[in-house]
């Protein structure tokens, strides 16, 4: 059995404690991923899927549980500790790049993620060839553009960087927050390539939260149907590959006894 | 007329090349970490301070002008620790700073104004180390300033290249994203603090040394001098890479300095010069945005 790379147990977090507005928006949550499980995460309208990446990220304190990181408990660690460990990107790429600097010092940035910040040049000329390398496999053009501004890109280049950023030193965790939900389709379509692709090459364990259910349904070997704070279900192996969405929406139906609302969420691909 | 001119540019050299240190000190604050920090207003007159107080107490002026530089780095380590430990407002904590600091300068000085005539400073040491004379001495500080400024803007523009530079440039752009990449940003903003009002002490501790004296108020509105040095050069050269920056910001100083000279010798009283400070920062403030409205 491979070892588990990420281990949750009754992590919980509830908004608005003791007030009649109560929120419980992890319900003792418990969650393991072995090495290089590539798990989506899709649910309703707050079902606690942006909650849950965000306790692992250490965006927010759990009230309650532990959270162990290749064996290693991070449930209270600051952001800037477990940074070494996951990379993260979320739905607006503005959060995860710096749009003043360039694309090659944001990628100098990340290759440095988690070591020391010392005094040496950032951005030297072994480095720069390998950046140039890496986004030429991206296929966008950006290994022309190593010294333009984050900023001058459009949002799928940039999330693209952000993709980057956030592999480029192998982490042994890669969550994924509705990354594509600002794209346009087709975009979404190509950064999504990208992703699949950096995650087979870098065997990333991967946690992927998002509202699509068709893509929910394409890519990762596990899919969790979260709900209320809660994990509903799991589908996996060739179960998982034979799922459609029809499948999905009337599980969670019978799972929850509601019907599956989402505004954002896509019944088709 | 061409005396008149010269005199002019003599003195915007003199006065801009000891202002260039404010300049990248407040380039730092205002521009990299992007909050107007108020511990300027009383790091400056900390760094003419303790130079007065260290030379007229027979300290060496090399000695003297470091121990400046390193005072304005505690204070500006201080506003970035009550910002980042005590989790108060950046602007709040410069508050803060600024005025305890306004009691140590007159501690440190011992009263509100230090006379520097007769010690010997660093530019007359350096004018006597040259053999030169006297009446060189304006030359030799126009001079040795430049020297200096040069070293500290490649020097600024050399650190933030390097990864840590990278990481306090990130720090006032993007805090989320550079701790999610493992930087402790309270360490950042200390480093960028600590030089950005070392810089600024150093101004103080020359501008004393070049004046003669320091004074209690030396430092009154120097932030908005800063400021306003750092849009000016803003708005005529752009931003576009950081050695631009740091030379727009320089030539910002200098044509600064030239317009307040200019306005002292038309006529404007000393007392004016606040307000003129203050139609200019305006007027750098404003300047891109009326250019970037449709025509």
């Amino acid at each position: 059995m491979t070892h588990a790379m990420l281990a949750l147990h009754g992590v919980g977090k509830t908004y608005g404690a003791g007030t009649v507005d109560v929120v419980r928006a992890l319900d003792r949550v418990s969650l393991t991923l072995s090495a290089g499980d590539f798990v989506t995460v899709i649910g309703s309208n707050g079902a606690g899927k942006s909650t849950l990446l965000n306790a692992i990220a250490g965006l927010m304190l759990p009230d309650s549980g532990r959270i162990e990181l290749d064996n290693t408990d991070i449930t209270a660690a600051p952001m800037h500790r477990r940074a070494a460990l996951i990379g993260r990107i979320a739905q607006n790429p503005l959060e995860t790049t710096c749009a003043s600097m360039s694309i090659a010092e944001n990628l100098a940035m990340a290759v440095q993620r988690g070591r020391a910040h010392g005094l040496r040049r950032a951005v030297t000329a072994a480095r720069s060839a390998e950046f140039r390398e890496r986004l030429a496999a991206v296929g966008l053009g950006l290994e022309q553009r190593l010294d333009a501004r984050v900023g001058t890109l459009s949002g799928g280049q940039r999330q693209a960087v952000a993709l980057l950023m956030a592999t480029i030193s192998g982490p042994r965790l890669l969550l994924l927050d509705e990354h594509l939900a600002n794209l346009d389709p087709r975009t979404a379509t190509v950064v999504m390539a990208l992703t699949g692709r950096l995650i087979a090459a870098g065997q990333l364990t991967t946690l992927m939260v998002t509202h699509n259910m068709a893509e929910a349904i394409r890519w990762g070997n596990r899919l969790l149907m979260m709900h209320a704070g809660r994990i509903i279900f799991e589908i996996g192996g060739a179960e998982k590959s034979a799922l459609t969405v029809d499948t999905l929406v009337r599980r969670f139906h019978d799972a929850s006894g509601t019907v599956l609302i989402d505004d954002r969420v896509l019944l088709a691909s | 007329m061409g005396t008149q001119l010269q005199a002019l540019i003599v003195n915007m050299l003199e006065q801009g090349a000891l202002a260039g240190f404010l300049g990248l000190g407040v380039l730092i604050s205002f521009r990299f970490f992007r909050f107007p920090d108020l511990t300027a207003e009383g790091s400056y007159p900390l760094g003419g301070a303790v130079a007065a107080a260290l030379l007229v107490a027979g300290i060496d002026p090399v000695l003297a002008t470091l121990a400046a530089i390193a005072a304005g780095m505690v204070a500006g380590m201080a506003t970035a620790l009550i910002h980042t430990k005590l989790r108060i407002n950046n602007i709040v904590a410069g508050i803060i700073v600024m005025t305890a600091l306004y009691t140590v300068n007159l501690r440190v000085m011992g009263s509100a104004n230090i006379s520097l005539l007769s010690v010997r400073t660093l530019f007359d040491e350096a004018t006597s180390a040259l053999g030169l004379g006297v009446h060189s001495e304006t030359a030799v500080t126009i001079v040795l300033t430049f020297v200096l400024l040069a070293l500290a803007g490649a020097a600024l523009a050399w650190f933030m290249h390097t990864d840590l530079g990278l990481a306090v440039r990130a720090t006032g752009e993007n805090q989320a994203m550079i701790r999610s990449l493992g930087v402790n940003t309270d360490r950042t903003k200390l480093i960028g603090l600590g030089l950005s009002n070392g810089a600024i002490a150093l101004s103080g501790a020359l501008v004393a040394q070049d004046n003669g004296f320091a004074d209690i108020g030396m430092g009154i509105g120097i932030l908005v001098t800063g400021a306003a040095a750092v849009m000016i050069g803003e708005a005529l050269f752009g931003d576009g890479s950081i050695e631009r920056w740091v030379i727009a910001t320089v030539v910002g100083v200098l044509i600064y300095r030239f317009l307040v000279a200019l306005a002292l010798r038309v006529g404007l009283a000393p007392v004016d010069l606040k307000l003129i400070t203050a139609a200019l920062l305006l007027l750098a403030l404003a300047l891109p945005r009326l250019r970037a409205k449709p025509a």
